[in-house]
């Protein structure tokens, strides 16, 4: 008896051992990871999960891994932090963020991911990890890779500004700037994974990794004292964070932790990369391919492999899929930062936006429970803020030209305006 | 022998052409539909291609300047 049945096609349902493999041989569809919830009721208990580790492995019950975790074992538990100076500002009494800007090790959601899927790496044998990224999940699995002694290759657009490659080259990992253009990467990534026996994260072991989000929603749960919130607000790349939040909520409604989940799940889009608004919109079933051209460039999936999805989640929720354009965006990283203190990468200033927007037209009730996830460190992303955020006040070194200086801005700092 | 497992994506103004008999008919490549959806208006299919790999590395440009977008069938990759 094991917690994992296998791996099932999301489509056509036929089942495959759980190996490194993530699409359907019959019908091509996605593959993801088939759990056995009665065994799992029964080896699982919420005092084992408040008394396990403070970290995504407290719900290693519910996580496709065998044994014990073995990569990344600092990561998730993250604050649920009730933002009430935000929450003020638009209307919202019990309005949450959930912060994995302080994720560990480094400093992205993509954490909760890479600790899964470099953990069942090693359990199926692979010294070799890889994958394919502009920015946040080059960063975690080099940096999981160093710590867990695996080889790992990173594949980037070779025209990728030099300081997110920095951010990898410290963790010397051996990047590979392909010179085409974003597709010829994405193609060759693909041809990779099929030649060589590495373990792929966002390709064969997507399955895996995957299902790391999904410990955003137990923590989210466990946070509010084993209840679900009304609404909670998801930034969409792929699109597969959306779907694995919903999924944790309703595992955990399937383990009797918490009641009926009612959650509206809500979905936040670049307006220069908004595949899967766009069809939500206009009402369609299918996600119309486009090229991304927004700041928000970690959400810039062009052709989401889990759009749809995305999509059909929230639909079945009564969720709402609103896009931000670049300028609402900026101004959603300042005010998370100026009323909370907590600076975001551009997009969690994509998920402000549109929680404002979402707020303004009448979605939420005043004294709903809203949940909105900010998945990135604006350290990261500095540059979309540098000319909107103003420069020092430049004085001597006099105490008369400070006091000159305080009385010319009214006596008082800049941000008690 | 090699195999290609691509998802392709039909603009609006493609939807009428039988672009995946086209390239079966231009190229020595064997076109097997798996899964799609497609409608009067645009759509995707996903599709194996088999072939010798430069045959289908000719066939997948021919697919592109027909104007119909070709992806692998993981979508985007890169994150």
């Amino acid at each position: 008896m094991s917690k994992i049945k296998g791996l099932q096609c999301k489509e056509c349902k036929k089942s495959y051992p759980t190996v490194a493999l993530h699409v359907c041989e019959f019908c091509f569809g996605p593959l993801e990871v088939a759990y056995d919830y009665d065994y799992i009721r029964a080896h699982i208990s919420k005092e084992k999960i408040v008394s396990g580790p403070k970290s995504l492995w407290r719900y290693k019950d519910l996580l496709p891994i065998v044994g014990e975790p073995t990569v990344g074992l600092s990561g998730g538990f993250t604050p649920l932090i009730h933002a009430k100076n935000l929450g003020r500002r638009l209307g919202l009494d019990e309005l949450y963020i959930k912060n994995d800007t302080v994720n560990s090790p480094t400093l992205s959601f993509k954490d909760r991911v890479v600790a899964v899927a470099l953990t069942r790496a090693k359990e199926l044998g692979f010294d070799t990890v890889a994958c394919a990224s502009t920015g946040n999940l080059a960063n975690s699995v080099s940096a999981h890779a160093a710590a867990a002694g695996l080889q790992c290759f990173v594949f980037i657009p070779y025209d990728l500004e030099a300081g997110k490659i920095l951010g990898n080259l410290i963790y010397k990992p051996t990047v590979v700037a392909v010179n085409g253009t974003y597709d010829d990467v994405n193609r060759l990534c693909s041809e990779v994974a099929g030649e060589f026996p590495w373990a792929f994260v966002n390709i064969n072991i997507r399955p895996y990794y995957a299902e790391g989000s999904k410990t955003l929603a137990y923590e989210t749960a466990e946070q509010l004292g084993w209840e679900t919130p009304d609404h909670v607000v998801v930034p969409i790349a792929s699109g597969s964070l959306l779907t694995k939040i919903s999924k944790g909520f309703h595992e955990f409604e399937q383990m009797g932790f918490i009641g009926k989940v009612t959650t509206r799940i809500h979905g936040a889009q670049a307006e220069g990369c908004s595949p899967v608004a766009a069809a939500f919109k206009e009402d369609r079933a299918f996600i119309r391919p486009v090229k991304p051209k927004t700041i928000a460039k970690s959400l810039a999936i062009g052709n989401p492999a889990d759009g749809f999805y995305a999509l059909k989640t929230t639909r079945e929720s009564n969720g709402v899929i609103e896009h931000a354009t670049d300028e609402e965006v900026v101004e959603g990283m300042m005010l998370l930062a100026q009323t909370e203190g907590i600076f975001a990468e551009t997009a969690g200033g994509v998920t402000i936006a549109v929680l404002k927007k979402l707020a303004k037209q009448g979605v939420f009730a005043k004294n709903s429970r809203v949940v909105a996830y900010i998945t990135g460190n604006g350290l990261k992303t500095q540059e979309a803020v540098v000319p909107h955020v103003g420069v020092p006040w430049q004085i001597q070194p006099k105490l008369t030209s400070f006091q000159e200086a305080l009385k010319a801005a009214g006596g008082k700092s800049v941000n008690k305006e | 022998m090699a195999s290609l497992k691509v998802r392709i994506s039909f603009p609006d103004d493609k939807i009428k052409e039988p672009v995946i008999y086209q390239i079966g008919h231009e190229y020595k490549l064997v076109t097997n539909i798996r899964r799609a959806d497609v409608t009067e208006k645009t759509g995707w299919v996903d599709l194996e291609l088999t072939g010798d790999s430069e045959e289908i590395e000719r066939g997948i440009e021919g697919l592109k300047k027909k104007g119909v977008k070709v992806d692998p069938i993981e979508r985007n990759i890169i994150e």
